[in-house]
């Protein structure tokens, strides 16, 4: 279980300038959970995923994993049991290590990264058989380096590399939107069987709203540092893409905008 | 002949420094100006040791260690102090240029009656006569092609894939939780000890320490590193670091070229410039033409 607590998070503390993103904000995401977000720019989806992560500092407030405090554990201890799958392709792979090497990278995860040979050949029929889910013909291309591949199969690679190893939480920041809608939707399709496969708890940042509506079983609706829409289970399945859209207009229009 | 063999005992020296830049340089994407002073660094510490009666093969592994904290404390201060990296090779290279007359103990130290790895009896009885000419080519080119497998063979275990991630992509450090910090400073370690290492070379060679010896030894290793990886882009069995020692010896021999046409040793660190200068404007310029052409 993940509980953000009493979370407060300013922009520019202390300037002309200074914003609010998070007052008290509280947030409890239950175990094997896919919780999809949507919402306006600079709404606090993004910053809700940087402050899970420990990418950005918190003001006040806590962070719980499965009842342990890691408010104050550096970024990169969390992403041990993190995978996380950012917007842009290029931020989840090496461009100048083949695609053998990025998987060889990706299994090392969680183990020491010594002087053992980075990539261990008794994995390769594993590294190829994990590229042939994917069905884009990767497995064959082992020796290419990743720099040279679509974004669309770059994508692919991170997600891929992202839950190679036992993890808990997947972290989606809108990892389709860079793509064409035929890959999207084929990265997207993938994320789920992923998920379901390994049980993770997900939280999917996205603004295509039929994704939001079509995968996960949660669905949060930010709105100035709030979950203006909170809905899981039977009553998220009854949810259809209008009704999120007719609540996205309202609170445009109660911006001004 | 004699200009062939001084082409290559300078170009192979060189080249193991050229090695270290090369990491910090092309792997890390680090612009470290701290080689400018781990370079004479290693050639204090061997000095004082031979002097004091150390054998001078083992004052090489020392000279490395002591690189490798230098560049440590580069990577100290870029990543735990925050400083800027082109500021923190700086800082740790004048500091260094004291630390190393403080070693020394002044700025020129000869030591021509003691031995080193290319005076020795060993030496002298394995490479008698005629090799005796050849001997520090051999001798140099042992070392570098033992600095040059043993660099591979670490790029190719997991601590060397991280080591390239890091310079081809921080954040999935992150993401394999591994701090990133830490994986920089290794590799500035390792680029310094190299550095270090090749100053100890070269002063055994010589035969003195001279302090001036590390200006413009970042402007050395750049041009080698450039000028290697450069001309063996398009050749994909070469490895990056064959073509880094390539392109030393290859800058030593225009740096030669040029002093042969007239110009005095006086000139030398101006030609050292003016011909980094020409390398990076016609690289500059292929690449752009490349880039019309696609």
């Amino acid at each position: 279980m993940l509980e953000l607590q009493n979370i407060n998070k300013y922009y520019n503390q202390g300037t002309v300038n200074e914003m609010c993103l998070f007052q008290n904000f509280n947030l409890t995401i239950k175990d094997q959970q896919f919780v999809s977000v949507v919402g306006s720019n600079g709404s606090g989806k993004t910053s809700l995923l940087n402050i899970i992560c420990g990418s950005i500092p918190l003001d006040s407030g806590s962070i719980l994993v499965g009842g342990a405090d890691i408010t104050n554990m550096p970024e990169f201890k969390r992403q041990r049991r993190i995978g996380r799958v950012y917007q842009n392709p290029a931020m989840g792979t090496c461009p100048n290590m083949t695609i053998l090497e990025n998987m060889a990278l990706a299994d090392t995860k969680g183990k020491p990264f010594n002087l053992l040979p980075g990539t261990n050949k008794q994995r390769i029929s594993y590294y190829k058989e994990q590229l042939r889910f994917l069905g884009l013909g990767l497995e064959d291309k082992l020796h290419v380096k990743v720099g040279v591949l679509s974004g669309g199969q770059r994508q692919a690679m991170a997600l891929l590399m992202s839950t190679m190893t036992p993890i808990e939480f997947l972290i989606l920041d809108e990892h389709t939107a860079a793509l064409d809608p035929k890959t999207a939707e084929n990265i997207m399709e993938l994320t789920d069987r992923i998920v379901k496969e390994k049980h993770l708890t997900t939280i999917m940042v996205t603004h295509n709203l039929r994704y939001a509506v079509e995968y996960g079983n949660r669905l949060l609706m930010m709105h100035q540092g709030n979950a203006i829409i909170d809905t899981e289970g039977d009553e998220k399945s009854s949810m259809d893409v209008e009704h999120i859209l007719e609540k996205f207009n309202e609170i445009s229009i109660e911006c001004g905008n | 002949m004699s200009i062939i063999l001084g082409v290559l005992e300078e170009g192979l020296v060189y080249a193991i420094m050229a090695l270290g830049v090369y990491i910090t340089y092309k792997i890390l994407d680090f612009p470290d100006l701290s080689v400018d002073g781990t370079f004479p660094l290693g050639g204090a510490i061997t000095v004082t040791l031979i002097l004091a009666g150390m054998n001078p093969a083992a004052t090489l592994f020392i000279a490395f260690a002591v690189g490798a904290l230098a560049g440590c404390i580069t990577g100290f201060i870029h990543v735990k102090l925050k400083v800027r990296d082109l500021l923190s090779g700086i800082i740790v290279m004048t500091a260094l240029y004291s630390v190393n007359l403080r070693i020394a103990g002044k700025s020129n130290v000869p030591f021509f009656n003691n031995d080193s790895i290319f005076e020795n009896s060993f030496v002298n009885r394995l490479l008698p006569g005629k090799l005796a000419d050849i001997s520090v080519v051999i001798i140099l080119a042992v070392i570098v092609v033992i600095v040059k497998i043993l660099l591979d063979q670490y790029l190719k275990t997991r601590s060397g894939y991280l080591l390239r991630a890091v310079g081809d992509n921080e954040t999935l450090v992150t993401s394999l939780a591994k701090d990133k910090g830490m994986v920089k400073i290794i590799g500035l370690a390792i680029a310094n000890g190299l550095a270090a290492l090749a100053g100890s070379v070269y002063c055994q060679q010589k035969g003195f320490f001279e302090i001036s010896m590390g200006t413009g030894t970042i402007v050395i290793g750049l041009a080698n590193v450039i000028i290697g990886t450069k001309l063996f882009k398009r050749i994909g069995f070469v490895k990056s670091t064959t073509a880094v020692i390539i392109g030393s010896i290859i800058y030593k021999a225009c740096v030669s070229f040029a002093i042969y046409l007239g110009m005095e040793a006086s000139d030398l660190k101006l030609i050292t410039s003016v011909l980094f200068l020409a390398i990076l404007v016609i690289s500059n310029g292929r690449e752009k033409k490349v880039k019309q052409h696609a």
